[in-house]
């Protein structure tokens, strides 16, 4: 699967992709690998706060859960309903339909701090 | 688990063939095993549907000989073993004088002066030294876990897959019993059990045959969509057939009346080591029980999670896990005892949030009966 270049990576396999002040955020391909079938996505209601760094909520696979971190500061907008219903919808396209929120951007800037589609594949690569 | 470095960690003679077959590998109790091999979920469903092939060469073996190796198995295990015919099993533990658990075990009585039992791979050597400190019949107590790698073969398909590689009748084998035969030309102790509450097949090869039998099952069950399958099915299938773990619902602080596993105790045939505290069990009357629950609100239970019940901590999660072919969230746990029964409304502290359950009847799964 190929990690879409506008979009920005974190060393905890988070992506962001902005579109102006709104961002889309999810996990990565090399993330529902990692974690195998998942069957429970637990997301945070519109108008919360997320901070960067900070987890938001959690993606629970047959055998484990993890948390999901913040990769940008900002108020969520959406969470994805339909990963409620079709969790697996994580497995089958996390960098499309498996999104997990969106939120208003506190600081667009902060996107420049992470990592790059080509970055995030060395990085993942020599993990 | 500790997470030791992937080259210190034990290899059972599979391991290029999981390595080859692209499973993920995870380190289990120091064992280098696969978790899965494609997916847990599509695993699980074949053995539910078809038929799965596991490795569980992990599992450890130790075998007791002599004149008297019955009065020493009998000594050391709660279940009869006198009792026992040649060529059947039973499922049985080795207890603490205190009643705690060592380990759960499978006996299988091979003669009259050789008894093997199969016991938990990260409890091997542990086992192993127990029994031989309580070798009062002068038995001949041997660690042979390096001699067998150990298949599973299970789900509806398992008997036709393995029927095609054996000369041994397969439906002579009753379940719980065993046949000394072969397997593709290998010899092969053929038992009749398993960890899935499926139908199917556990044999025991010498380490040296295991990848020429395992290539020879998944080619005989190919036609029944066979998967290789990993650890993570193993335990959701287990859970769904409520058969316990060690570490989870058994454990040394644990006794069997409190595992719900009093049918492999057997009080009345005379002495072994743990009975003098089971008595004073009996007689005072367990505190708390194992039960099984499902989850009414949303989230999924994890192993050591706190359950509370009318507000106030009242025990906590052994095992737990979304149920594949149940399609719910499901779990075993500790409660006061009047509260281990069906129908108690208790809540599943997930991450700090009381999370609705409700305690069920088990098993969650039972298979029915061909």
């Amino acid at each position: 699967m190929s990690y879409p270049e506008s979009y920005r990576y974190t060393k905890e396999h988070e992506w962001v992709h902005a579109d102006g002040s709104e961002g889309t955020i999810g996990i990565t391909d090399h993330a529902q690998q990692e974690l195998g079938d998942i069957v429970f996505v637990n997301l945070p209601r519109t108008g919360a706060s997320v901070k960067r760094g900070e987890t938001f909520g959690s993606v629970e696979s047959v055998k484990a859960v993890s948390d999901v971190y913040a990769p940008v500061t900002g108020e969520v907008t959406a969470a994805n309903e339909l990963l409620s219903t079709k969790p697996e919808t994580l497995n089958g396209d996390p960098h499309g339909d498996g999104w997990l929120i969106k939120v208003k951007l506190a600081d667009p800037a902060e996107i420049n701090a992470l990592l790059s589609a080509e970055d995030y594949q060395k990085y993942v690569g020599a993990e | 688990m500790s997470a030791a470095p992937a080259s210190t960690l034990k290899r059972t003679p599979l391991f290029d063939i999981h390595a080859a077959l692209k499973a993920k590998l995870v380190d289990f109790g120091g064992w280098n095993m696969p978790i899965q091999y494609s997916s847990i979920l599509q695993e699980h469903h074949a053995v539910r549907s078809a038929v799965g092939l596991f490795d569980v060469s992990h599992m450890g073996e130790i075998e007791i000989r002599g004149p008297e190796a019955a009065a020493q198995v009998d000594f050391v295990s709660t279940n009869n073993a006198v009792k026992m015919k040649t060529g059947q099993a039973h499922y049985s533990a080795l207890l603490y004088e205190h009643g705690g658990f060592v380990d759960d075990i499978l006996v299988h009585k091979v003669s009259d002066t050789h008894f093997f039992l199969c016991v938990n791979a990260s409890n091997q050597e542990k086992d192993f030294e127990h029994i031989r400190a309580c070798n009062r019949f002068d038995a001949n107590v041997e660690f042979t876990s390096d001699r067998y790698a150990q298949l599973a073969i299970q789900g509806p398909n398992a008997r036709a897959t393995l029927q095609k590689l054996t000369q041994t009748d397969l439906a002579s084998i009753k379940y719980y019993w065993f046949i000394d035969g072969s397997v593709d030309g290998v010899p092969a102790r053929i038992a009749h059990t398993g960890y899935t509450g499926e139908d199917g097949f556990e044999i025991y090869i010498g380490p040296d045959g295991a990848a020429k039998v395992w290539d020879a099952i998944l080619n005989a069950g190919q036609e029944f969509g066979i998967k290789p399958c990993g650890l993570g099915a193993r335990n959701t299938l287990r859970l769904e057939a409520k058969m316990a773990l060690y570490g989870h619902e058994i454990t040394a602080s644990i006794n069997p009346f409190e595992a719900d596993l009093g049918w492999i105790v057997k009080m009345e045939k005379g002495e072994f080591v743990g009975r003098g505290a089971l008595n004073d069990v009996l007689e005072k009357g367990i505190t708390r029980k194992l039960v099984g629950f499902e989850m009414t609100g949303r989230g999924i239970a994890r192993d050591g999670y706190e359950v509370w019940s009318e507000g106030a901590p009242a025990g906590w999660v052994t095992s737990g896990g979304p149920s594949p072919t149940l399609n719910k969230n499901i779990g075993l746990c500790y409660l006061p005892v009047e509260k281990a029964v069906p129908g108690v409304a208790i809540q599943i502290l997930i991450r700090d949030s009381p999370v609705d359950a409700v305690t069920v009847a088990t098993p969650f799964y039972k298979r029915a009966k061909g």
